[in-house]
């Protein structure tokens, strides 16, 4: 199963039920008492998972590590190359175009 | 989302990784027997090529472990192959070989000709820009025998791995795209588009042969594919330095590029 198939399995599974719920085709009294509550309940999800997103996308975006150590070592081996090449006797070729 | 035994093999490699001694590591090398070759495609990277050929040499001699270094150029105009030429007299022809394409050809095909002239049992890729750093590679070699993992993934997502060079709005891209792949895909491993890893020769081999995607979008096909095939994968941190020479990319086309390879996987995976 893709993971699209997945995807429409499960919403539509889960719409189902609250489509049901909301035409009355199945009836209780936790319905009949919390109507409005089921009838909005996507809306509510839907809302709750935009502010998730966002705050975790957020936080990740600010702990996201600037490797500042890992750039400074990285500008030192360059320098250390370019000597220890030089010894070694590399030639920088010269451009063909 | 969390995947619980991932993070505990990360954790053992960590505590792993701190307590052993160098006369116990030296051992684990010697009885290694695996060779592990560097695929290194390159386009206009005359700059770029002998630094990091240096580096790998440096950190891979260090480590003990048998390697050698394929570069496969694809005909750049500023003369890379010639400075491969002029390293492969420095450090001899066992360790650097050269198998160089006419012309650009794209990143599926070059890593396909590479295994076919790699001689080690393993393969690691990596760009040839100087984002990847050398140092990782014998850590990537822990990590793989520590789970027996047919494939380990370098990370700029978990621990201490991040990235070097990017502004806040980039990293937002960033940040926001991996959350959508991670909801959308669920694919078990925290960074899909970065291209540094080490694979199994034979994995590697049926992953390009299954992955159709052109592009960066190819590395994220080649991991979502590993976990379609059940393949095993470790991670381990890496810091990303962005391109010190040259141009770094991130406009309109490549995120557009990005959502139709994720709607792509979404649909087919």
């Amino acid at each position: 199963m893709t993971k699209l198939m997945e995807w429409l399995l499960a919403v539509g599974s889960v719409f189902a039920v609250w489509f049901a719920l909301i035409t009355k085709k199945v009836e209780s009294s936790f319905t009949k008492q919390y109507f409005t509550l089921i009838f909005y309940s996507p809306l509510f999800f839907g809302i709750s998972f935009v502010i998730y997103a966002a705050v975790i996308v957020l936080y990740r975006t600010f702990t996201f590590n600037n490797c500042e150590e890992a750039a400074s070592e990285l500008q030192k081996e360059i320098e250390e190359a370019k000597e220890e090449l030089n010894k070694l006797g590399y030639k920088v070729p010269l451009k063909v175009k | 989302m969390f995947d619980f035994t991932k993070i505990i093999w990360i954790f053992l490699f960590l505590i792993l990784g701190t307590s052993k001694d160098n006369q116990a590591m030296g051992k684990k090398v010697e009885n290694n027997l695996n060779k592990y070759s560097i695929l290194l495609p390159t386009y206009n990277e005359i700059e770029n090529l002998p630094i990091i050929i240096w580096l790998i040499t440096k950190h891979m001699d260090q480590s003990g472990y048998d390697y050698e270094i394929v570069i496969i150029d694809d005909g750049s105009p500023d003369g890379t192959l010639e400075a491969g030429k002029e390293l492969q007299k420095i450090y001899g022809e066992s360790k650097i070989l050269l198998r160089p394409r006419e012309k650009k050809l794209g990143l599926g095909t070059a890593y396909i000709h590479g295994i076919k002239h790699a001689t080690g049992n393993f393969i690691v890729i990596m760009d040839a820009d100087l984002s990847h750093h050398p140092k990782f590679i014998p850590k990537f070699i822990e990590m793989q025998e520590l789970g027996n993992f047919d494939i380990v993934s370098g990370t700029r997502y978990m621990g201490n791995g991040g990235v070097y060079g990017w502004d806040f709005k980039r990293k937002l891209v960033s940040r926001g795209a991996n959350f959508l792949t991670q909801v959308l895909l669920r694919p078990g491993v925290s960074d899909l588009t970065g291209s540094f890893r080490l694979y199994k020769k034979d994995v590697l081999q049926k992953l390009i042969d299954s992955c159709i995607s052109k592009g960066y979008v190819f590395q994220m096909e080649m991991i979502v594919r590993a976990r379609q095939f059940n393949f095993t994968i470790g991670e381990v941190p890496i810091s990303f330095v962005d391109r010190v020479y040259g141009e770094s990319k991130l406009g309109g086309s490549e995120i557009l590029q990005f959502v139709r390879g994720l709607l792509y996987l979404f649909a087919t995976t």
